[in-house]
């Protein structure tokens, strides 16, 4: 979309509801809000402990934070933490593009017996809460003898509804038949077919949905608190537990983990915020 | 994008293989290929899901009519025991009691600022994309992290909130002690994560409203509060049934901010010393993962399906109904 055809959009919507002074002070103070708590984690992570007994907190950054994160890296082993969200996340997101864009091709553009009841099948299983499932769950992975190791977190998710349905979307709209069938007749088998015309065309929701499956692991707490030994080499999350618990609680300590631990996810954020938002926008139920 | 088939082919100057001429093997090869690779490629989400969602949770029910300890497995077949054991369990009724009050508390106000939100948003606005990705940004952070942010910001002597309160003359309050306000401090963190996601959602759906409508009405002379509530809600009434129950879903498993709500009960989740904060997803971790009463936590889990699905259920019937009379 051009922007002149952008700006006549936006011209026409602005003779209906424009936006007064009134609605950007309004969105001024959601924002605020916003950004708040992730500043002030940033801010408690930078002072020392003594400096929360002050009745109302400076706002101004304190000069320990190199000291708070080197407390941080002596507690747990952080990096190593680090380095566990980075495989899990990053595995997953790749194997939910690659095995959720192939499911998609399929579902959208391939003609099989079954496709339409399978693809509902794919959409009902969003309504069942796997959460709930959690004990078998752990048992199954103590059998296989997978409790505490990185796999047990990745499997399970290495392809999800969301991830089919979303790539379906995306080749119903950018994958046209025509061309499909115009590789098929050339001699092109479905794998193909898929790798030289389907891909390159949907590349582009492709990456908005391994943004949002690398963000999803990266910041899942419940199933690595339970199949991962805190103690030992869990994620980011369940290490950030381990600063929590404690008979003391140390604030500076614990926060300092947590803006180490949403660096990443907010600087990818802060770099594809476009995008993240239009993928959410999109991903939208239309009324 | 149309190509006929024929001027694609044209296109690259590449002549197609006459069929005849082909080697049968290759014909066999293309048939199977046709038929078989589309069940190939979409089997990997079906094994997957088989095995770690469907399995479970249809073995969870097995396992919650049993004597079962999570490390030395079934002990003996008790039919319904841990059902009943789970009617006349305190614990049971106050993490439930709990879930349904922490959901009410942060579902309800935060569709309604999403409603708003959005309508903010739908607004001709300089600078569009930085005020979505603003109120976007506290739904990409960890709910790990936002609850070690949040327990801070409602500490009892030295927290942001009762500071604040402090200055207009209001004593202190102890959130993690006190059940309603320890409620109203989880609930702020699902309110603060999860409002500006609804109000995108909700921009989606009202950005296909036709924008004509609302000019013949403004036209009528309605006032743009009586637009809003007579043709925009009514107009994206399946998105808001969809994020109803999405929330629904998500309030119903609540377990992580109460979880990390009180830093020190981690070990324990027992959520507060009295439980006044403790979930049913709690419970069920503190039963399932701290005792290891593996046919009792997986009761829980079921009782819990069925509430969710309950739950589910009243919600689309009466924002059906609601939504229906505007």
């Amino acid at each position: 979309m051009t922007t002149a055809v952008a700006r006549r959009r936006s011209a026409s919507r602005f003779s209906v509801a424009n936006a007064g002074p009134f609605t950007y002070a309004l969105l001024v103070v959601v924002l605020v809000a916003s950004v708040f708590p992730l500043y002030y984690s940033f801010l408690i992570a930078s002072k020392d402990n003594s400096a929360l007994g002050e009745a109302v907190p400076s706002l101004v950054p304190g000069g320990n934070l190199v000291a708070n994160l080197a407390r941080v890296f002596d507690t747990v082993d952080f990096w190593l933490a680090m380095q566990n969200s980075l495989v899990v996340a990053g595995t997953v997101a790749i194997s939910n593009v690659v095995l959720g864009t192939l499911a998609g091709f399929a579902f959208a553009r391939l003609r099989f017996r079954g496709r339409d009841s399978l693809f509902l099948v794919v959409v009902g299983t969003a309504m069942v809460p796997t959460q709930l499932g959690v004990v078998p769950l752990y048992m199954l992975m103590s059998d296989l003898d997978w409790y505490g190791t990185l796999q047990a977190v990745v499997v399970p998710a290495l392809i999800g509804s969301f991830s089919v349905f979303w790539m379906r979307q995306a080749c119903e709209e950018s994958v046209p038949y025509e061309l499909v069938e115009a590789a098929r007749v050339d001699g092109c088998g479905v794998l193909r077919t898929f790798w030289h015309v389907a891909f390159p065309a949907v590349r582009p929701q492709a990456a908005v949905m391994g943004m949002f499956t690398f963000m999803t692991a990266w910041n899942d707490f419940f199933w690595p608190l339970i199949v991962l030994d805190p103690n030992d080499s869990p994620t980011v999350q369940v290490a950030l537990s381990a600063l929590a618990s404690g008979y003391y609680t140390d604030y500076s300590l614990m926060l300092s983990g947590a803006s180490l631990a949403v660096l990443p996810v907010v600087a990818i954020f802060v770099l594809l915020a476009r995008q993240v938002v239009g993928g959410i926008m999109q991903g939208a139920v239309k009324g | 994008m149309t190509v006929a088939p024929e001027r694609a082919r044209a296109g690259r100057g590449v002549d197609p293989v006459p069929p005849a001429r082909r080697p049968p093997w290759r014909d066999r090869l293309d048939r199977w290929d046709t038929r078989y690779t589309p069940y190939l490629v979409v089997a990997p989400f079906f094994v997957v899901f088989g095995v770690f969602g469907l399995y479970p949770l249809l073995y969870t029910a097995w396992v919650s009519l049993h004597d079962w300890q999570l490390v030395d497995g079934a002990e003996r077949f008790v039919g319904l025991a841990n059902y009943a054991e789970l009617l006349s369990d305190e614990n049971f009724w106050n993490a439930l009691v709990n879930t349904i009050s922490l959901f009410l508390l942060s579902t309800v106000p935060q569709l309604l600022a999403a409603l708003g939100l959005a309508a903010l948003l739908d607004r001709g606005l300089r600078g569009r994309s930085f005020w979505r990705a603003g109120v976007l940004l506290p739904n990409v952070i960890s709910v790990a992290a936002v609850a070690l942010v949040f327990a801070q910001l409602f500490g009892r002597d030295f927290g942001v909130v009762n500071s604040l309160l402090g200055l207009v003359g209001i004593d202190p309050v102890d959130w993690r002690a006190e059940t309603w306000a320890s409620h109203l401090a989880i609930s702020s963190m699902v309110v603060w994560r999860w409002t500006g996601y609804n109000a995108l959602i909700y921009l989606a759906a009202m950005q296909s409203v036709p924008k004509d409508t609302y000019e013949s009405a403004m036209l009528d002379g309605a006032s743009r509060w009586r637009v809003f509530w007579s043709i925009t809600v009514p107009s994206i009434r399946p998105t808001i049934l969809f994020t109803v129950v999405v929330s629904t879903i998500g309030g119903m498993q609540l377990f992580v901010e109460p979880q990390l709500f009180d830093p020190g009960g981690t070990a324990t989740g027992t959520g507060g010393n009295d439980r006044q904060f403790q979930t049913l997803v709690m419970y069920l971790y503190e039963k399932g993962f701290r005792l290891f009463d593996a046919g009792y936590s997986s009761a829980i889990a079921w009782m819990l399906f069925l509430l969710v699905l309950v739950v589910a259920l009243v919600n689309f019937a009466l924002t059906r109904r609601i939504a229906s009379k505007g």
